[in-house]
């Protein structure tokens, strides 16, 4: 039976080759087919010469997470070559540089080999080596473009955009996706049992990975100062704050950039920068992953207490310690909810897409100043890394930065009194003041150590449990203001439903659609932000048991929801992929079934 | 004992340029011990602010952790303050600075602040030339832990408990021109004569100024023994130059013999006066001030004055081609891009 639109491609090659960018042509030509597709880097700490993969998935119905079981492979690393081959399905493909032969171990009867001597190919054909060794890329991508019916005007289409103003570079690459699509013209059959068919079921989505996205939202909500120190995954979204702003912040009359980038000496500066830099009324941010979050900590306790806004994005990584560290996991989320000593909680967003990515950067900075306090944007390196299928970004050209309670000069002539903390509003929000504002007015002392609403320093028990409980009333109206859970119920209301968050949020709705299909719908709940707004409350008491699924061993979301909700722990039901790689459906639905199996038994 | 100050002023206080009577740049009552050198330290600042006519409001007060980092609470009350983490006070002006260029930085630190948990930060910012004045006050002691060494207690030291110090002190001053500093100077919390005029000086340089000022604590450090206590440094005290800081278009009346004068015109073009005692010593040559530090420390002597001066200093923003407009004042205008580009942006990743 063959299957159109639906099935998994995987690349096996060196660290460091060039075939990343090969690899992107194979699933942006699908994604121009107008076939969703999402793809996946599963690559080593590593500069040179380990092995790294990527996988693309192409779906018909649209499910961007990631799947289990290889349809077809392509193999152009002999190191893992008897890995890659066991990992392909009874019945998929294993596509392989046979320049040399393959190893007779290797072998497996059910599954079909096709070679194609990338090298031999290459060598004949160019004569520069380096364009031997790139080109063995391009003739694979020919090769599965026959394979699976991809049309290669798409994706000569795309060498046009890849090389403008290095138009010379067009002709050898097309040649080179020639020899390949030419090769299995003549020596195999085409197409495979699965193959792509155009459609147009893209709509207006654009492909970009979740870091791009949130430093263009950063450059969208007006950020000024960024301030970081280099750590992957969280890399390359300040590259793309620079490389957007380098663009789009010149100031037309000089020249000079309307954005200061400094590389810190550590993450304990960088975030130290970023809190400077607020406090003084520019807005900025920093981005790390979890060994810079743990760094971080003593900071975001200071900003937390002394009460100044910060955004904060944590690309998470597989821990603890420095773990695996290009590998995906949602593992920060206790830490950065209580980031730092005492009693402290941080206002977290959890964007699940791209698109969230650039919403909530943008967003983070109004929260930040509006509740004036440090807010932390919890990506994850499947989405911070990887490129995903996601809706175009929107602007509205009326939105202004909410900048919250900031005094002027004349504000503060027109006040009887002011003090720094105190609640006037009712909201726990106090007014602030920037530096240099007014010559005799509005001056106060910053610090940690505890203080009064006058923001002297102060060791007064009531004054101290005073600021100590206004903080949590503050934190009440944050529930308010930042972005409510997302709930999907289905025509009649489910016994048992399902929480999740971020990027196990395409594994969890499609393994949904799975259970309705087979009789079996689950309502759902995705939170997108903490602490948790009382939508989420309401709803886990609407439910028997709810399966809380995650990307962690210690079930932090879980262990969040039974400390600060006081739900009872039995209700909520354990689904935790660790492993490093990006959830899936198919191991949601196994541990599903198998507790609602063991609890009929 | 109170710590309210008498809010009296004696009605004839003379005011400077701007109007401001030297009370205005006073702070609130010291609560550190009586007879603390950083306590002189403070009314130095207060008097160097006070000539400078700096406008109160346009100063921004940076500190650590520690006694030291307790003092900007007892000058410039019109100021706003940070009183940010132990160590950490370099990253915070560095991002307060980048946030704003057209203030004054001052940032206050001490020797654990700086030559311990704060090194790190402390090498960067001095790297980085952040505009910013950072005045460590040096007494050789952990003061608020009941006086255990600190890093530049030097060797042979003898604390108030009776322990001998064992490890060798680091030289800040030394190490700050080491790397790149643009502005070191190093002065004795007791004497306020070179110390207002460095102070006045640093706070004039465009890019990041050095004054180690040795600051004897009273409570920890006083005692015989010790090389960080005020007897101690009254005798070794070894004046490189005496100083005057004369700010720009101020008329200049100087009592000096002008032919052992150096003259320094600064960036903005003030002019710093020096009137060599080392005949051996150019505070702009580094080899120079480098040869005069290690001869003093074998001769267990303190330097004092402006070691060296880089007039031609690159401050950060400068060097990072920042706008000339405080990025704090940018709006949307300047700021987002709008929907039309975010549109072009998309279709470029269709």
């Amino acid at each position: 039976m063959s299957r159109v639109n639906d099935f998994v491609v995987r690349f096996a090659n060196v660290n460091g080759t060039g075939s990343a960018s090969a690899n992107y042509l194979f699933a942006k030509s699908v994604f121009r087919m107008g076939v969703p597709v999402s793809a996946k880097n599963i690559f080593p700490s590593n500069i040179q010469g380990l092995p790294t993969w990527y996988e693309v998935r192409v779906s018909e119905k649209g499910y961007l997470g990631r799947k289990e079981g290889i349809d077809l492979m392509i193999s152009v690393n002999p190191q893992s070559f008897k890995k890659d081959i066991a990992s392909v399905r009874s019945g998929g493909y294993f596509l392989y540089d046979s320049t040399k032969p393959l190893h007779n171990e290797f072998l497996r009867e059910d599954i079909h080999f096709i070679g194609v001597p990338l090298m031999e190919i290459c060598n004949r054909e160019f004569t520069d080596p380096r364009q031997k060794q790139l080109f063995k890329n391009i003739v694979y991508v020919g090769a599965v473009a026959r394979l699976l019916n991809i049309d290669t005007n798409i994706i000569e289409g795309l060498f046009a955009e890849q090389f403008q103003g290095k138009e010379k570079l067009i002709a050898p690459n097309v040649k080179a996706l020639h020899l390949g699509s030419d090769f299995i013209k003549e020596n195999f059959s085409f197409p495979l049992d699965f193959y792509v068919e155009a459609r147009d079921l893209v709509g207006d989505s654009i492909m970009i990975d979740g870091n791009s996205a949130a430093g263009l939202g950063a450059i969208y909500a007006g950020a000024t100062v960024v301030s970081w120190y280099p750590i992957t995954p969280s890399t390359s979204l300040v590259s793309s704050f620079e490389s957007y702003a380098k663009k789009l912040r010149k100031d037309p009359l000089t020249g000079k950039n309307n954005f200061s980038i400094v590389q810190a000496e550590d993450e304990l500066a960088a975030i130290g920068m970023a809190i400077g830099a607020n406090w003084n009324g520019a807005r900025s941010f920093t981005a790390t992953s979890g060994p810079g979050l743990s760094l971080m900590s003593e900071f975001l306790g200071l900003a937390y207490y002394s009460e100044l806004p910060v955004v904060l994005v944590d690309v998470q990584r597989s821990g603890p310690s420095t773990g695996m560290p290009t590998r995906t996991q949602q593992s920060d989320f206790i830490s950065a909810a209580y980031a730092s000593h005492g009693d402290t909680k941080h206002v977290l967003l959890i964007p699940s897409t791209p698109t969230e990515c650039f919403d909530m950067m943008a967003d983070a900075f109004d929260y930040a100043e509006k509740l004036q306090t440090p807010v932390i944007v919890m990506s994850d390196l499947d989405l911070g890394m990887n490129d995903h299928m996601t809706p175009a970004f929107k602007w509205d050209d009326s939105r202004k930065y909410q900048r919250g309670k900031v005094l002027t000069a004349e504000q503060l002539d027109a006040l009887p009194q002011w003090g720094r903390y105190r609640d006037v509003d009712g909201d726990g929000i106090p007014y602030r003041t920037l530096p240099g504002t007014h010559p005799t007015k509005g001056s106060y002392f910053t610090r940690g150590s505890s203080h009064d609403e006058n923001a002297a320093y102060s060791e007064d028990s009531p004054t101290y449990v005073r600021i100590m409980d206004r903080l949590l009333k503050k934190l009440e109206t944050a529930k308010k203001m930042i972005p409510a859970p997302e709930v999907h119920l289905g025509e009649k209301k489910s016994d048992v439903a399902m929480l999740y968050f971020g990027t196990s949020m395409h594994a969890a709705e499609e393994a949904l659609d799975i259970l309705k299909n087979d009789g079996a719908s689950m309502d759902a709940i995705r939170i997108k932000s903490f602490p948790f707004c009382n939508e989420v409350k309401e709803f886990i008491e609407n439910y028997d048991r709810v399966f809380v699924v995650e990307q962690n061993r210690d079930a932090q979301m879980r262990s969040l929801l039974i400390n600060e909700l006081e739900i009872d722990p039995k209700k909520l039901i354990k689904v935790l992929n660790y492993d490093g790689t990006p959830i899936t459906a198919d191991f949601i639905l196994k541990n599903v079934h198998q507790h609602l199996f063991q609890s009929i038994n | 004992m109170t710590y309210i100050k008498p809010k009296f002023a004696h009605p004839r206080l003379p005011e400077n340029k701007l109007g401001y009577t030297r009370k205005e740049y006073e702070g609130s009552l010291s609560t550190l011990c009586a007879g603390c050198g950083h306590d002189s330290i403070s009314a130095a600042i207060v008097d160097a602010c006070f000539e400078l006519n700096i406008e109160p409001h346009r100063v921004a007060k940076m500190s650590g952790i520690g006694c030291s980092s307790k003092t900007p609470a007892y000058f410039l009350s019109n100021s706003h303050g940070f009183n940010s983490v132990h160590g950490r006070m370099p990253s915070v002006t560095t991002g307060a600075n980048l946030a704003n260029r057209s203030m004054i930085y001052l940032g206050v630190s001490g020797d654990g602040d700086t030559a311990s948990i704060g090194m790190g930060q402390f090498t960067h910012v001095i790297r980085r030339n952040v505009n910013m004045t950072y005045i460590v006050m040096n007494n050789g002691c952990y003061g608020l832990t009941k006086g255990q060494d600190s890093a530049t207690a030097d060797y042979g030291s003898i604390s108030k408990s009776g322990h001998v110090n064992s490890f060798e002190g680091i030289d800040l001053c030394g190490m700050a021109i080491e790397l790149g500093a643009t502005f070191v100077a190093q002065s004795f919390s007791g004497d306020k004569a070179q110390l207002i005029p460095l102070i006045k000086a640093a706070l004039s340089h465009s890019g990041f100024s050095l004054i180690n000022v040795v600051s004897p604590c009273v409570t920890f450090n006083n005692n015989q023994g010790s090389t960080k206590s005020y007897d101690y440094v009254r005798e070794h005290n070894e004046a490189l130059s005496s100083i005057d800081f004369v700010p720009v278009r101020e008329e200049i009346l100087t009592e000096y013999d002008h032919t052992k004068l150096k003259v320094v015109e600064m960036h903005d073009g003030s002019l710093i006066k020096l009137n060599k005692l080392s005949p051996e010593w150019d505070p702009q040559d580094k080899l120079s001030i480098m040869t005069a530090l290690h001869k003093s420390h074998e001769r267990h002597e303190i330097l004092t004055g402006l070691l060296y001066i880089d007039s031609e200093s690159v401050e950060l923003n400068e060097l990072i081609n920042t706008t000339n407009v405080p990025l704090n004042t940018l709006t949307e205008k300047e700021l987002c891009p709008g929907s039309e580009i975010l549109e072009q942006i998309c279709s470029d990743l269709r």
